[in-house]
């Protein structure tokens, strides 16, 4: 464990997270959302957790980014609040 | 996003990326009991392929390959395989999923039985998982009207 690159990864995480539930745009959050889905997997990663890891790339960052779309292509782009 | 737009490169590719994604997903699920991976993360990468399909070409194409009837017995088998190699242990007098007990039935010994229930286990996991995640994403994409959307255009080109 490198603690440098853990809170540098940790603050990266908390940006994309803020940023996801700030932004107007559903779009953005999503892909902020995706973000934020990658960069938990690399501090999973760092953390020595490959397993987890492993299941945050294929699920968080693949598969629930593309759920998320297809739902939103679905509704008004825009929030209403 | 499901309307049907002829882009040589987009389909190309993923016309090329498609069978390579599937073969990792296969390596990961039958590696999964000695490395990291296993049946939910394979399963979700199968159906990443499948994701990655309708969104280069269209949803009449995927259904195609992958029809609703033969998705619903994919998610009834996954189950079948997960639950019955579990009753089968039960049957061979051990406790539910007790994979050592599969040793009576296959030729190996106790431990190498408890090291292939391992892998029985991650493929009906897989199996489900994949069938699972298509249903949903086929689900949300055509707002559960499948054939409406089969047939009417206008519903997914707003």
């Amino acid at each position: 464990m490198i603690w440098q690159l853990d809170l540098m990864l940790l603050t990266f995480v908390t940006i994309c997270a803020i940023a996801a539930i700030t932004v107007k745009d559903l779009l953005s959050a999503v892909v902020l959302l995706g973000a934020f889905s990658f960069f938990m997997c690399l501090l999973w990663n760092e953390m020595g957790s490959v397993d987890v890891a492993f299941t945050e790339a294929a699920v968080g960052a693949g598969v629930s980014t593309a759920f998320f779309v297809a739902a939103v292509y679905n509704m008004t782009r825009r929030t209403k609040d | 996003m499901i309307e049907r737009f002829e882009d040589v490169i987009i389909q190309t590719l993923c016309r090329f990326l498609v069978p390579f994604m599937q073969i990792y997903a296969l390596y990961v699920i039958a590696h999964g009991h000695s490395s990291p991976g296993g049946g939910f993360q394979g399963g979700c990468i199968l159906a990443a392929s499948f994701v990655l399909l309708v969104i280069a070409f269209d949803l009449k194409e995927a259904k195609r390959r992958m029809t609703e009837k033969l998705n619903t017995i994919f998610t009834s088998l996954g189950v079948f395989i997960y639950a019955g190699t579990g009753w089968v242990c039960l049957i061979l007098g051990g406790n539910f999923l007790d994979y050592s007990k599969l040793s009576k039935i296959l030729p190996v010994d106790s431990v190498h039985a408890r090291y292939h229930g391992m892998l029985y286990i991650e493929i009906g996991v897989g199996i489900g998982v994949m069938a699972c995640m298509i249903s949903i994403f086929l689900n949300l994409v055509t707002r559960g009207r499948h054939e409406e959307a089969l047939e009417d255009k206008d519903l997914w080109n707003t």
